[in-house]
């Protein structure tokens, strides 16, 4: 079996139309075996393939769709076209000759580049599943609003590789991350490159009229930063902020549940000394970090689950609404509520924390 | 009765062109240009006053002139030939008083247009990421040209509340650039090798100079059918580059640096007095701006003919430095070409 040739049928399902993505799996997968599925939970380690030029199906794989033509056939024309497009990519690069928005939002380097980095991570690392992806409108501006949690935001940059790869519609999610991020060197670049800006009212607003896709932790910090046993409660939802912009630009509000994250950095203790020191809201301690040293940083392999809930329509209220504290509240509860209870039955769902 | 224009700061490249153009125009009448020395460029026929505009001979300028219109473009963060930053902010602030006091005082002026910058705005990881006009600032600017901008249009607002009469526009440039441009940021391009703060690509909008000229005489004209221009507005070039995009578009390769390393290396140079690259500057290529022109665009009913990038690529004709983008993409080009007469026998290595 060492030296059988592997075609990744499965994955191609899920994103029937990246050609390329399955491409380039399809080439290192040569003598490394397939993680998952899209459905499978627990995936045999076993190759689940058929040896390269041979089209057929795998065990439990899909029939029907065509990646043993695209990953055989057009093996030498698709490696010459890649280098081309990569020498052109890089000529583009090289010669500053591409384009970002006024947030600096890079989306070549997004597509090509940055998105690849994070997409092993999304499927192989925590073998994120996503659901209810087909709530997320197709045009115009919507306010996606996630729980928040793990110590590091990693669940902000999954969510965005979720809609990234998942959409139909291929859309971009613009994240608005804390005003930290972008004090600290290199985050803050890349952040901006990756489309984030700055949680502010202001910002939110104009992307949302720009038609964007906006996604929002309003737990900020306190989610974030929270206590092992805390993990899955959500905390306040700021001053409820995230609503009245929603309201002001008249987009849906899409409430987001993601499972897995929390157990990723079991912050078991927060260092208040080292935290006040280095400037940062908190400074965790897991069983591994920092006694560990860098290696204690890395994050445990939990099984993820992204699912997208019931868009929440606010175009129906009156313009002056979004000044009426109450509605706010009440808006801002029901939004947190149905992330809580979507939470909950997610973890009733959820077999094992790793699988 | 035509109209009667008074310059202020023609002996700089931007007022002496603004001077030629607005000669030009049908409707002026008379254009007076006034400076503190001689320009060394001609001012196209214009009249030119010698006077210092931080004197109280500005006021007997004006009242001799009858101006009706006063175009103040002598708000500026570099001093002309050798001076120094205190007499170049006691021009931005002490002279902007002084004009200002001459202009309440003369029954004549109708019209009153301030050059500022938006520099107002300062720089600060915690600002939205595009500034209206509305936009407060997290944290003024503590000092240099952004403090003299924001403390001139402070004086500026006082004045249009004491002389209603009188319209008062407030232009906020972007960084200007231009084939001819003196500013601090064109001599950082001018670098050979571009020091960068690492770790931080800040986004930058430029107006090309053709522009500024033009918006200028928008504003020092009576407004177009729908369009008003008096207030304060933001004039940019649409969309960003950041200056990542600059270096490589200029061809100039770059050094990032350690944030405290360059405030450090910034005020030694200040110190040694080799050249005013002031904290908002490293401010601002560290944390960027971008300014939004919705106003500029809807209100004052003007449209920049460059856009950022084109401002740039106009800057940057025939200033290529060290690796120019074209041999750069040559180079790509023709491994491109390699490869392509190579792949005869790639496929079959990746076929196996």
């Amino acid at each position: 079996m060492a030296d059988a040739k592997v075609i990744p049928f499965d994955d191609d399902r899920s994103r029937g139309s990246r050609g390329a993505g399955s491409r380039r799996r399809g080439s290192s997968a040569e003598s490394a075996p397939v993680g998952d599925g899209p459905g499978g939970e627990v995936q045999p380690l076993p190759v689940r393939g058929a040896a390269a030029g041979d089209p057929a199906p795998g065990p439990d794989g899909p029939s029907g769709d065509p990646p043993a033509a695209e990953s055989g056939g057009g093996e030498d024309g698709g490696l010459e076209r890649r280098v081309a497009a990569g020498l052109s990519f890089l000529r583009r690069r090289l010669t500053g000759d591409y384009e970002v928005d006024d947030f600096g939002y890079d989306a070549e380097l997004t597509d090509q580049v940055l998105m690849s980095l994070l997409r092993p991570v999304y499927e192989k690392y925590f073998r994120v599943e996503v659901k209810g992806v087909e709530n997320i409108p197709a045009r115009g501006g919507a306010l996606i609003v996630a729980n928040h949690s793990g110590t590091l935001p990693l669940d902000g940059l999954m969510m965005q590789v979720a809609v990234h790869d998942h959409h139909p519609a291929d859309r971009h999610l613009r994240l608005l991350a804390a005003d930290l991020v972008f004090v600290l060197p290199v985050v803050n670049e890349l952040a901006r490159k990756l489309g984030h800006t700055l949680a502010c009212a202001e910002d939110a607003e104009r992307l949302l009229a720009q038609g964007e896709l906006v996604g929002v932790m309003p737990e900020g910090f306190k989610g974030i930063g929270k206590p092992f046993g805390e993990r899955y409660k959500l905390q306040r939802f700021g001053r409820g902020g995230f609503v009245s912009t929603a309201l002001r630009q008249g987009v849906p509000i899409v409430p987001c549940s993601i499972v897995g994250a929390e157990e990723i950095y079991p912050m078991i203790g927060n260092s208040k000394t080292l935290a006040r020191l280095l400037g940062f809201p908190y400074f965790p301690l897991t069983p591994t970090f920092p006694w560990l040293g860098p290696l204690g940083a890395v994050p445990l392999p939990t099984k993820w689950t992204i699912q997208f809930g019931e868009p929440i329509p606010t175009d129906g209220y009156a313009p002056e609404a979004a000044e009426d504290p109450v509605l706010m509240f009440n808006l801002t509860d029901q939004v947190r509520e149905q992330i809580q209870h979507t939470l909950y039955k997610l973890l009733v769902q959820r077999r094992s924390v790793f699988f | 009765m035509g109209k009667v224009v008074l310059v202020t700061g023609v002996a700089r490249q931007l007022g002496g062109r603004f001077v030629r153009r607005v000669q030009r125009d049908p409707d002026v009448e008379r254009v007076v240009g006034v400076d503190a020395v001689a320009p060394e460029h001609h001012l196209g026929g214009a009249e030119f006053v010698q006077a210092d505009i931080r004197q109280s001979a500005i006021g007997r300028v004006l009242a001799e002139t009858r101006a009706d219109t006063v175009v103040h473009l002598d708000v500026t963060g570099t001093p002309l030939g050798s001076g120094s930053r205190t007499s170049v902010k006691e021009t931005n602030v002490i002279g902007t008083m002084q004009l200002l006091g001459a202009c309440q005082k003369s029954p004549t002026v109708r019209r009153l247009v301030v050059k500022s910058s938006t520099n107002v705005y300062g720089s600060a990881p915690r600002d939205p990421a595009v500034c209206t006009e509305t936009t407060a600032p997290k944290s003024l600017p503590s000092g240099g040209f952004a403090k003299d901008a924001v403390e001139v249009e402070g004086y500026v607002r006082g004045f249009a509340r004491r002389r209603p009469d009188v319209s008062v526009t407030v232009l906020r440039f972007a960084n200007i650039l231009g084939p001819a441009a003196d500013t601090p940021l064109a001599s950082y391009f001018g670098l050979p090798v571009l020091p960068t703060v690492f770790g931080y690509d800040p986004r930058l909008q430029f107006v090309h100079e053709d522009d500024v000229i033009e918006v200028l005489r928008v504003c020092a004209d009576e407004p177009r059918r729908g369009t008003l221009n008096s207030g304060t507005f933001n004039i940019a070039g649409d969309g960003v580059l950041l200056l990542s995009q600059c270096s490589r578009r200029l061809g100039r390769p770059t050094v990032p640096l350690l944030l405290p390393a360059v405030t450090w290396a910034g005020s030694l140079v200040r110190t040694l007095g080799m050249t005013d690259f002031s904290p908002e500057q490293i401010r601002l290529l560290t944390h960027g701006r971008a300014v939004d022109t919705t106003q500029m665009r809807e209100t004052l009913g003007f449209r920049p003919k460059y856009s950022t990038a084109g401002a740039f690529a106009d800057f940057a004709r025939g200033r290529a430095g060290l690796l120019p983008p074209e041999a750069l993409a040559g180079a790509v080009d023709r491994i491109a070409q390699l490869s392509l007469r190579g792949s005869g026998h790639l496929p079959t290595q990746s076929a196996n």
